[in-house]
C-alpha cells in the first residue's frame, strides 16, 4: 500500500501533518480548540458545501514551501486545499478578525434575533458565533427583511426570516433524497428557500435537514414550542429500524421523549442521518433501547449543570499568543464563593458562607 | 486608428457577401495553415489582454487551459455585456457579427473546441437572430460544421441567451448558467481552465478580446503589439454615454489623452451646453469614479492616457481602471450621491445572495444611501459606509461584491464633501445639487492620498 504523502501545515503557530489534500480547516479541526474557524455554510458529510458564509475566512501567510507568497486576499478555509509548508494565520491575525466580525454583523442584520421564541436556541450556531466574534449592539436602522410565510408540509417548519442561506438542506436533498423538492428561488438579500408552487417536502430522509440547519430556519414540527433545549436531557439510543442505522438522540424529560434527532458529533454535524419514521413518529421509550446519557460538548448551554465530566475542548491559547491569557481580575483569588474544589451540587441545601470558611 | 471597426461603415457589411468581399474570413484560411500552438504563441506576442475588465493577458490564459487526451474543450464567449455604461460588444455584434464569428473559429481551432458557445445576455434579443443568420452564412459557405476547408477540424457555434442577470457576466456564473443551473458563481480553484463547462477545461473570452484574434491572424501578432503603448497593446473600443456632445462607440489606439478624448471633436466632442466636467467613471460602473482632476491629470500631474496603465496610475487612492471601456462622463449638474445611490442599488438587486458579505451588505449600503440622497443621512453614516464597503471588498466569492464596494469607496473617498453636503442641508440639497467645488478647473491636487 502506497503511503499518502503527508503535508506539514502551520495553524496559528501550531505544527501538524496532514494528508494532501485536507482542506485547511479540516486540517485547524485537527487540532482544535480556539484555532478552529467557525463554518456555518460548510458541512463535511455534503458534497460542494461551504464557500458560502465567509465565516470561515484565514489569512495565508505563507503559500508553501515552494512559493512561500502570501495569498493576496482572505481565503475560505473550508475550499482550500493545504500545501507544504503553509502558514495560516486564523485568531493571530487582526485581518481575520475584524473580517469575521463583518460576516457576523451582515449574517446578524436582517436576522429576526427572535431567540426566545425560537426552537433552534441554545443549539444554534450563529448564537455561538455571534456570542464569540460579534458586537454587542447593531449599526442597522432600517426594516428587517421579512417573507410571506410558507407552509412546507406537516412535520417541518420553515421561518425563512432566520435563514442564512448556507445552502446545506438543499444539498442534503439533492444528495440524500430520491428527489429534492425545494431550491433557492429569487436572488439577492431576497433569495429565499422554498419548494416550487408551494410543494410540501415529503421524502423518506427530508427530516435531516431540520439537523443541518445552522439556525432557527428549519425546525421540527412535532416539537414546535414544546421545549426548551436545554431543560431536556439527551440521550442516545438505538433501534432496529430498516430504512435507517437507527442510531439517535433522545431529547427527554422524565419518561416523556419530546424529540428525536440524529447524534451530532463535537462540530455539530450529523454523525449519521436517520430517516422520518425514527425522527418523527418513534416518540415514546418502548420503541427504543437506551445507550446511556449523551456527551454534550459543543453547546455549553447544554449541558449546564447537566452533567458530571463533560468533554472539554483542548485549550491553546498560550500556545497561540505566547503567553497565558491576561485576565482582568482572577476571581477564584478575590472570592471565597468561587472556590474550584467545592461542588455547589455536593452541598446540601442552599449554600452558605460557612460552606466555604469550613475547609480552610 | 481603426482595426477592428475598419469597415464598419461599409454598407451590407452584416451579411457574409460584403464581408467577404472586404477581406473577411481570411484570417480562418491563414489560421488553417498555422498549428493550433502557433496561433496561440502569436496571440501571445501580440500582448492582447482581456477586454472584459480585468485585462488579463488572453494569450497567457490560453495557455493556462488544460489538454487533457480524450476529454473535449470548450470555448465560450462572453456576451453579457450587462455592466452599466457598456454597449461596446452590442455594437460589434450587432455591426460585424461576422467578425466575432471569424474570431471564435480561429480562437477554437487554437483551442481545440468542437463545440463553441456565444452566451448573450437576454435582453440582446434581436442581436441573436443576427448571430444566427451569421452562423447560417458561414455554415453555408463552408466555415462553420463538419471538416472545415478539408482541414479535418469540426466546429459548431451555439448562440445561449441568458435569462438577464448582471451576474452571469462573471465566467463561472456563466458556466452554470450556460449548463443550466443557477447562475451562482463557483468557487475557484478549480479554474474554468482545469474544470469549466460540464467539467471539461474551458476558456472565457469577452466578445471584443475574440474579435481581435482577427486582426491580430491578419497582420501579425508582432506587428499588432506595435499599436498602442506599452503592456496596452491593440486598439480598445470605448463605449461612450453621459454628458458629452457624440456619445457612442469610439476605437482608439490607447494613445490618446483623456483631455483630448473628452474634449476632441474627433470623439467625444466635449461637453453640452459649455458646461464644465465634474467627474468621470471610465471603465463601466465598477470602477471607481474620479473627479475632473484627477482624471485629467495624475496625481504626480503627469498628463492622464486612455490605457490600462495610466488610468491606474495612482491605485485606488488616485487612479481608477481601464475596465470594461464603459466610459461615463459627469457634468457639473450631477449629483454624485444620487449616482452612487443608483449604482447602489443595481449591486443590490444583481447580487447572488451567496455569500453573507455581499448579500448583505449591498442592501444596507442602498439603503443607508437613499437616506443620505433624500435629506435623512446622519454624519455617522458616511463612517458607516466606509466600514461597510471595507468588509465586503475581497471577502466574496466572486468580484461582484468588489464591484459594488469600489463606488461607494471611491465617492467618498473623492466626494466627502459631497455626502456632508447632503447631511448638513437636508432641505436644500432636495432642491438643488452641490455643484462642482473644487473638482473641476484650475486643477487641484490633493496633498494626502
Amino acid at each position: 500500500m502506497s503511503e499518502q504523502p503527508k503535508f506539514k501545515v502551520t495553524i496559528d503557530n501550531i505544527t501538524i501533518e496532514v494528508p494532501a489534500g485536507t482542506t485547511i480547516l479540516n486540517a485547524a479541526r485537527m487540532v482544535g480548540g480556539e484555532v478552529t474557524p467557525p463554518a456555518m455554510c460548510y458541512y463535511s458529510k455534503l458534497e460542494g458545501s461551504g464557500g458560502k458564509c465567509r465565516t470561515c475566512l484565514v489569512e495565508v501567510s505563507k503559500g508553501s514551501e515552494k512559493d512561500p507568497r502570501p495569498m493576496p486576499k482572505l481565503v475560505a478555509s473550508c475550499r482550500t486545499t493545504v500545501m507544504d509548508g503553509m502558514e495560516v494565520k486564523n485568531i493571530t491575525s487582526e485581518k481575520v478578525l475584524d473580517a469575521r466580525k463583518g460576516v457576523v454583523e451582515m449574517l446578524l442584520i436582517n436576522h429576526p434575533l427572535d431567540c426566545p421564541v425560537c426552537d433552534q436556541a441554545g443549539e444554534c450556531h450563529l448564537q455561538d458565533l455571534s456570542y464569540e466574534h460579534g458586537t454587542s449592539g447593531t449599526r442597522y436602522e432600517f426594516d428587517r427583511r421579512t417573507f410571506e410565510k410558507e407552509d412546507i408540509g406537516d412535520y417541518i417548519s420553515l421561518h425563512m426570516t432566520r435563514c442564512i442561506l448556507c445552502y446545506r438542506c438543499v444539498f442534503t436533498a439533492e444528495q440524500l433524497t430520491q428527489r429534492r423538492e425545494h431550491g433557492i428561488l429569487e436572488r439577492g438579500d431576497h433569495a429565499e428557500i422554498s419548494t416550487l408552487l408551494g410543494k410540501s417536502l415529503d421524502n423518506e430522509f427530508i427530516g435531516n435537514v431540520i439537523d443541518v440547519c445552522p439556525v432557527g430556519a428549519l425546525t421540527d414540527k412535532t416539537f414546535r414550542f414544546k421545549n426548551r433545549v436545554w431543560f431536556t436531557k439527551p440521550v442516545d439510543a438505538h433501534c432496529s429500524c430498516t430504512k435507517c442505522s437507527g442510531k439517535v438522540r433522545l431529547w427527554m424529560r422524565g419518561d416523556e421523549v419530546f424529540r428525536v434527532t440524529a447524534r451530532k458529533d463535537k462540530w455539530g454535524e450529523v454523525e449519521e442521518f436517520i430517516c422520518n419514521d425514527c425522527r418523527f413518529h418513534r416518540k415514546s421509550v418502548s420503541d427504543w433501547t437506551i445507550e446511556g446519557p449523551s456527551k454534550i460538548d459543543r453547546h455549553s448551554v447544554i449541558s449546564q449543570g447537566h452533567y458530571v465530566g463533560t468533554k472539554k475542548q483542548p485549550v491553546y491559547i498560550d500556545k497561540v499568543i505566547g503567553k497565558d491569557p491576561k485576565l482582568l481580575m482572577d476571581i477564584h483569588k478575590v472570592s471565597d464563593v468561587n472556590r474550584q474544589e467545592i461542588e455547589l451540587s455536593k452541598i446540601d441545601g442552599p449554600a452558605h458562607s460557612d460552606d466555604f470558611k469550613k475547609d480552610r | 486608428m481603426k482595426v477592428l471597426l475598419e469597415h464598419a461603415h461599409v454598407e451590407g457589411i452584416r451579411y457574409y457577401d460584403t464581408y467577404r468581399k472586404n477581406g473577411g474570413y481570411r484570417a480562418v484560411e491563414k489560421a488553417f495553415k498555422m498549428t493550433p500552438d502557433e496561433i496561440v504563441e502569436e496571440v501571445k506576442k501580440s500582448g492582447l489582454r482581456g477586454r472584459g475588465g480585468a485585462g488579463f493577458p488572453t494569450g497567457m490564459k490560453w495557455s493556462f487551459l488544460a489538454k487533457p487526451e480524450g476529454v473535449p474543450r470548450h470555448l465560450v464567449c462572453n456576451a453579457d455585456e450587462s455592466e452599466p455604461g457598456t454597449f461596446k460588444d452590442r455594437y460589434l455584434m450587432e455591426f460585424l457579427p461576422h467578425l466575432l464569428i471569424e474570431g471564435l473559429i480561429v480562437s477554437s481551432f487554437a483551442l481545440g473546441s468542437n463545440a463553441t458557445y456565444i452566451y448573450i445576455r437576454g435582453e440582446y434579443a434581436w442581436i441573436v437572430d443576427i448571430l444566427e443568420q451569421a452562423i447560417a452564412e458561414a455554415k453555408n459557405n463552408g466555415w462553420l460544421g463538419k471538416n472545415i476547408l478539408n482541414t479535418g477540424f469540426d466546429c459548431e457555434i451555439y448562440v445561449q441567451r441568458g435569462g438577464g442577470a448582471y451576474i452571469c457576466g462573471e465566467e463561472t456564473a456563466l458556466i452554470e448558467s450556460l449548463e443550466g443551473k443557477r447562475g451562482n458563481p463557483r468557487i475557484k480553484p478549480p479554474f474554468p481552465a482545469i474544470q469549466g463547462v460540464w467539467m471539461r477545461p474551458t476558456v472565457v473570452n469577452n466578445v471584443e478580446t475574440l474579435a481581435a484574434v482577427v486582426p491580430i491572424l491578419n497582420m501579425g501578432g508582432e506587428e499588432y503589439a506595435k499599436i498602442g503603448v506599452g503592456k496596452s497593446t491593440g486598439t480598445k473600443l470605448l463605449s461612450v454615454c453621459g454628458n458629452v456632445n457624440k456619445p457612442g462607440v469610439y476605437e482608439i489606439d490607447m494613445t490618446q489623452s483623456v483631455e483630448e478624448f473628452i474634449f476632441s471633436d474627433e470623439y467625444c466632442g466635449g461637453i453640452p451646453k459649455g458646461k464644465r466636467l465634474k467627474a468621470s467613471i471610465p471603465g463601466g460602473s465598477s470602477v471607481p469614479i474620479v473627479p475632473a482632476n484627477l482624471l485629467l491629470k495624475t496625481a504626480k500631474g503627469e498628463t492622464r492616457y486612455m490605457n490600462y496603465e495610466s488610468l491606474a496610475d495612482g491605485g485606488f487612492a488616485t487612479g481608477t481602471m481601464m475596465g470594461s471601456g464603459g466610459f461615463i462622463v459627469m457634468d457639473e449638474d450631477q449629483c454624485v450621491v444620487r449616482h452612487t445611490m443608483t449604482l447602489a442599488r443595481f449591486y443590490n438587486h444583481e447580487s447572488c445572495g451567496q455569500c453573507s458579505p455581499c448579500r448583505e451588505g449591498t442592501g444596507w449600503m442602498y439603503k443607508i444611501l437613499k437616506n443620505i440622497e433624500y435629506g435623512k443621512g446622519k454624519m455617522s453614516d458616511i463612517d458607516l459606509l466606509w466600514d461597510i464597503q471595507r468588509k465586503i471588498e475581497g471577502n466574496t466569492i466572486c468580484p461582484l461584491g468588489d464591484a459594488a464596494a469600489w463606488p461607494v469607496a471611491a465617492a467618498i473617498r473623492h466626494f466627502r464633501d459631497e455626502f456632508e453636503w447632503h447631511v448638513l442641508n437636508p432641505d436644500e440639497s432636495q432642491r438643488r445639487n452641490f455643484g462642482l467645488a473644487h473638482y473641476a478647473d484650475p486643477i487641484h491636487v490633493p496633498t494626502t492620498a
